[in-house]
C-alpha cells in the first residue's frame, strides 16, 4: 500500500478543524434518525442539567474520522474504529463550537496501520481511546 | 439494571436497505466530502459497486437494536439517564448502497459501577448472502438515581 510507504510511527497525517453549528445538530439528527432534544433544545438540555445543548456523540465519532479517510482516498479502508465518549460538546447557538482533530501513525504492521486520533474542543478533549484501523484495498 | 438481559436471543430487525441518497445525506451530516460517499463514478473506478458509507453508518441501522433493547419491558433502563460511553465498528467489508443488512442484537455484559450501570451490546450486521458485514459495539452508562 504506497499510501504506507514511508510513514512512521508519531507521524501526524491528517489535521482538521470542524466548525460545528446548531444547524449541523439538526442536520445530523435527520440523517441518522437521533432526535433527542438534548441536541437541538436549550429548555431540556437545561431541564437534565447539561450545561448546554450538546452534539451527538456519534456526530463527533463521525467527523473525527474523516481526515484519516480523505488522507487514504482509495488507497484504503476503515476496517475498525473505536471512540471512548470523555467529554460532551456543547454547541453554543450563536458561536458554535469547533473540534479540531489530529490523526497520528499509532502502529503499523503487515496488515496496515492503526491511527490514532486526538479531537480537541475548548483546548479539552473530547474522545479518548480513538483508535482507526486502517486496511490497504487491493 | 437487569442481570438476565445478558445471552437473551433477540429477533433479528428488519432487513435495511442502505440507499444512495441516505448514504450521501449521512455523508454530508458527518461532513464526508470524499468522492467515494458522493460519487458513484468514483466509488466504480475504486472497484465498489455503489458509493460507500461512512465509518459510522452502521449507527443508523444499530439504532433499531438498540431501541430493542430500551424498550424490554424488564430491563429496568430509563432513557433520560442514557449516556452513550464508547462505541466501535468492526468491519469485514465497507458497506455500499444497495447492500441489504440485518442486524441482530446481543448483550454482551453489564457491570454496576458507583451507582452507574454500564450495558455493552453487539449489533452484528450479515449481507442479504448472511454474510458478515460489521459489527457495532456500545456500550450505554445508564447514571444512578444519585449520580
Amino acid at each position: 500500500m504506497s499510501i504506507l510507504n514511508g510513514i512512521e510511527v508519531g507521524q501526524v497525517v491528517a489535521e482538521r478543524a470542524f466548525p460545528i453549528s446548531r444547524d449541523s445538530l439538526v442536520r445530523y439528527a435527520g440523517a441518522s434518525g437521533d432526535f433527542n432534544a438534548i441536541h437541538y433544545r436549550d429548555d431540556v438540555a437545561a431541564a437534565v442539567g447539561l450545561p448546554g445543548v450538546l452534539a451527538h456523540g456519534m456526530l463527533t465519532m463521525g467527523l473525527a474520522v474523516q481526515p484519516v479517510v480523505d488522507w487514504l482516498g482509495s488507497a484504503g479502508w476503515v476496517s475498525d474504529y473505536q471512540v471512548r465518549f470523555t467529554r460532551p460538546v456543547v454547541v453554543d447557538p450563536q458561536h458554535g463550537a469547533t473540534v479540531t482533530v489530529t490523526a497520528t501513525v499509532g502502529a503499523l504492521d503487515d496488515a496496515g496501520a492503526r491511527i490514532d486520533l486526538t479531537a480537541v474542543c475548548d483546548d479539552q478533549t473530547v474522545l479518548g481511546k480513538a483508535h482507526v484501523r486502517v486496511t490497504p484495498l487491493a | 439494571m437487569n442481570p438476565d438481559l445478558v445471552e437473551r436471543a433477540f429477533p433479528s430487525a428488519a432487513p435495511y436497505l442502505v440507499g444512495r441518497e441516505k448514504v450521501r445525506e449521512f455523508a454530508r451530516a458527518v461532513f464526508a466530502t470524499a468522492p467515494l460517499h458522493h460519487d458513484p463514478e468514483a466509488a466504480r473506478a475504486a472497484g465498489f459497486a455503489d458509493v460507500v458509507a461512512p465509518p459510522t453508518f452502521p449507527i443508523v441501522i444499530a439504532e433499531a437494536t438498540l431501541q430493542q433493547l430500551l424498550a424490554e419491558p424488564d430491563a429496568g433502563i430509563d432513557f433520560s439517564r442514557v449516556v452513550h460511553g464508547d462505541q466501535r465498528f468492526t468491519y469485514s467489508r465497507p458497506i455500499v448502497a444497495g447492500d441489504e443488512l440485518t442486524a441482530t442484537l446481543r448483550v454482551t455484559s453489564i457491570k454496576t459501577l458507583g451507582g452507574n450501570s454500564m450495558v455493552t451490546s453487539e449489533s452484528s450486521m450479515v449481507d442479504a448472502r448472511g454474510e458478515h458485514v460489521v459489527t457495532s459495539v456500545s456500550t450505554l452508562v445508564i447514571r444512578g438515581e444519585d449520580a
